[in-house]
């Protein structure tokens, strides 16, 4: 058993197996635990020993995932992102991890979920001592569980369970508004954290072959061009470094350290391996914004958690081309992509479909050229409008171009049109398309401006279509 | 950098170019390149020969035309599929179709899309300011402010990157696309009625290549003007109209047509 003084008196700080079959726990004051039991053996607690040990029990763990952490004062992290296989799945990792910890006398609880929060939720109050969470079930599994388990201050479990509230299940579909309003961010935070909605970043343990760059400060800093010269420093530092590696950066975490022992932590990414100290800082200061610096940030430290090798290559000195050009568009892929997020950047290709919605798919900005067009000859509008609109429409059957029809309230009538271009479904991919078709018209109002109409249906055949009419899009 | 045709002399062209010299910032990197509509009627009339690379232009449709900017959006690809280099396109809607695109000569792999919703104008000169791109379009739906065209102007001279705003509103003729930018050119481009797909057979159904109105409303240097113009075809080349079925009311009949 160890003990501690928070200040006022001396408290228990750990107890052992048999210390807790006597009914004392972690947090009883000292005094009290004497007057029950006589013969207590205790220790000053070295809590400075005991951080370092867990990072070191961290640092061993890197046998299971190259990403882990420690959470003092009692807890290790372990990102098991693509790895679980390695050990014949999730519960077997679990098993051999605590076997193992077992072997070296640590006795230990261990969870497995899809978010740190409803790990570390799970791994301390769930019933039994290892629990895998199968992908997606993150909520039914943290919902019964005690407010405790979503990482709360104390004083904030008591004035909650002075309300009434005791499990997660009250609060995690509760109104979010007031229950911000009446107990703070912190609480809807967690929750966040432990169902997915809000990510949150692991401060990892760092392997020594991880590039890295801690810089601390005398005084602590918070105003934002202070970051962006501490940026620029680490910057140039880790890419001296990756430079020696051959290394170029994929993802890039800039932690904060902030007085109050907080961590906050900005993650960056880059389309392909990057060594430009300017690119990355200037990244990196597109996100200054999100810090929160608190009181004040008292070590800044930029660590490359992804990279990829990168070579030199020689810049192309072209005598023939009067402008430097510059093919490299990896560095403004990464700067919108840290912008706009990702999937909001991206380019065209074409797809083997006849159907105008699905002939087109997105693909990763820096994916190779694919080459490959559209058939040419097939008249295909600029914009297209989705889903379709329906329109009112003159025409005959079964063949015939609209005379006129009305979008928007507004009449076109039609001067000239070509047409049909008979679209079939693609019956292969479910049975409403088995026999569906559409006809598509060109056609040209009286202003000449050009729209691309279809029919749904043959205008013979009831099953191909409704023969109802669909502005498509505009030439 | 073009041949200007013979009716300019050549102490004209030179007083130009020393004018065009003291507007400009100076370390602009292509001060005389030009990007050819391959049209000489258009070229000609073009201080400079063409359309000056490196500068902000802006491109809007007319009538219903303004809220889709359908006809602008093939003008634009047809003239920055003539470039050498890779296009960003600043959207944002989810409306471009890139076979239409492709259908002017615009290859899907050199097209960049970025969907940029409300920051359309601080994505395009994030764009500006990279000197690998050939052009960056970017679709402003409301406002262009005098300030923030400055600022497109500026990034684009200073990279040698053509910008392109395509201007689109909910509102026909939005009155707020003539108000004044720092735009080089500003264009309003509409489909007219086209003539019949056969001309000596006016009964025959289908549709012929579309007729465009391509009117330069303002131009630094230069003064407005009107042509009529076939559609881009399939390498993203104007072509003027040689007969027009309908012809466009006295008012607007501005057409010139290049002497000599």
């Amino acid at each position: 058993m160890t003990f501690l003084h928070d200040g006022r008196r001396q408290i228990i700080a750990a107890v052992n197996a048999s210390a807790r079959g006597l009914g004392l726990h972690a947090g009883m004051p000292l005094a009290h635990a004497r007057a029950l039991i006589r013969e207590l053996s205790v220790e000053p607690a070295t809590l400075a020993q005991d951080a370092s040990a867990l990072a070191e029990l961290a640092a061993w763990c890197l046998r299971f995932s190259p990403f882990t952490g420690a959470d003092g004062p009692d807890g290790l992290w372990i990102d098991a992102t693509g790895c679980t296989h390695l050990f014949g799945g999730e519960a077997q990792l679990l098993a051999h991890l605590v076997e193992r910890l077992m072997g070296v006398g640590i006795a230990a609880r261990a969870a497995i979920a899809d978010t740190p929060g409803a790990a570390w939720a799970v791994a301390r109050h769930a019933p039994d001592s290892l629990h895998v969470v199968p992908p997606g079930q993150t909520t039914d599994a943290i919902r019964l569980l005690s407010l405790a388990a979503l990482r709360l201050p104390a004083e904030l479990i008591e004035k909650l369970s002075r309300l009434g509230f005791d499990q997660i299940d009250q609060v995690i579909d509760a109104p979010r508004g007031p229950l911000t309003l009446r107990f703070g961010a912190e609480l809807v935070r967690r929750l966040d954290q432990a169902t997915g909605r809000l990510f949150e970043p692991l401060v990892p343990v760092l392997p020594p072959e991880i590039v890295a760059e801690r810089l601390p400060f005398v005084e602590p800093i918070s105003t934002a061009e202070a970051f962006v010269s501490v940026i620029a420093t680490l910057a140039r530092n880790v890419c001296e470094e990756l430079e020696r590696r051959s290394l170029g950066a994929r993802q890039l975490d800039l932690v904060f350290e902030r007085v109050d022992g907080s961590h906050q932590i900005i993650r960056v990414g880059a389309a392909r391996p990057a060594r430009d100290p300017r690119h990355l800082a200037r990244m990196l200061d597109e996100r200054i914004d999100q810090v929160d610096p608190g009181l004040g940030i008292d070590a800044m430290q930029l660590v490359v958690t992804l990279a990829d090798p990168l070579n030199f290559t020689q810049g192309s000195a072209s005598l023939l081309q009067d402008r430097p050009c510059d093919p490299d568009i990896a560095i403004l892929v990464d700067r919108l992509v840290n912008r706009l997020g990702a999937g909001k950047v991206y380019r065209f290709a074409a797809c083997e479909s006849d159907v105008p919605e699905r002939s087109v798919r997105r693909v990763a900005p820096l994916s190779p050229p694919t080459k490959a067009s559209w058939p040419a000859g097939l008249p295909r509008p600029s914009r297209l409008l989705s889903p379709p609109q329906p329109i009112e429409t003159l025409a005959m059957l079964p063949d015939q171009p609209p005379a006129m029809f009305i979008w928007r309230r507004v009449r076109h009538r039609i001067r000239r049109a070509d047409g049909p271009e008979r679209i079939q479904a693609e019956w292969w991919r479910n049975e409403r398309e088995m026999r569906a078709s559409r006809d598509y018209w060109q056609v040209e109002d009286q202003d000449g401006r050009r729209y691309w109409l279809y029919r749904s249906g043959d205008g013979v055949d009831p099953d191909t279509g409704d023969i109802s009419w669909y502005l498509h899009g505009f030439f | 950098m073009q041949a200007i045709g013979s009716t300019i002399p050549p102490s004209l062209h030179e007083l130009r170019s020393q004018v065009a010299r003291l507007e400009r910032a100076t370390g602009r990197k292509a001060l005389e390149s030009v990007q050819l509509f391959g049209l000489p009627q258009i070229d000609r009339h073009l201080p400079g020969g063409g359309l000056s690379l490196g500068a902000l232009h802006e491109v809007a449709g007319a009538g219903p035309d303004t809220e889709q900017a359908a006809v602008a959006a093939l003008m634009v690809a047809g003239l920055v599929a003539r470039m050498q280099g890779q296009v960003l396109w600043v959207t944002a809607q989810r409306d471009l179709f890139a076979p239409g695109l492709a259908s002017v000569g615009l290859h899907p792999d050199r097209l960049l899309l970025s969907e940029a919703g409300k920051d359309v104008l601080l994505i395009m000169e994030e764009g500006l300011r990279h000197a690998g791109l050939a052009a960056v379009v970017g679709e402003v739906g409301g406002r262009l402010s005098l300030t923030a065209s400055r600022r497109l102007q500026l990034a684009a001279e200073q990279s040698g990157v053509t910008a392109i705003a395509l201007r689109r509103s909910r509102r026909h003729d939005d009155p707020i696309h003539a108000e004044p930018t720092a735009a080089v050119t500003r264009w309003r481009v509409q489909a007219i009625a086209s003539p019949p797909p056969l001309a000596h057979a006016a009964d025959t159904p289908g549709v012929g290549p579309p007729l465009w109105q391509l009117d330069l409303t303002r131009c630094r240097g230069g003064v407005p003007a009107t042509w009529i113009v076939k559609a881009c075809d399939a390498q993203g080349y104007l072509h003027l109209a040689a007969d027009l079925a309908d012809r466009p009311p006295a008012s607007q009949q501005r057409l010139r047509i290049g002497g000599g």
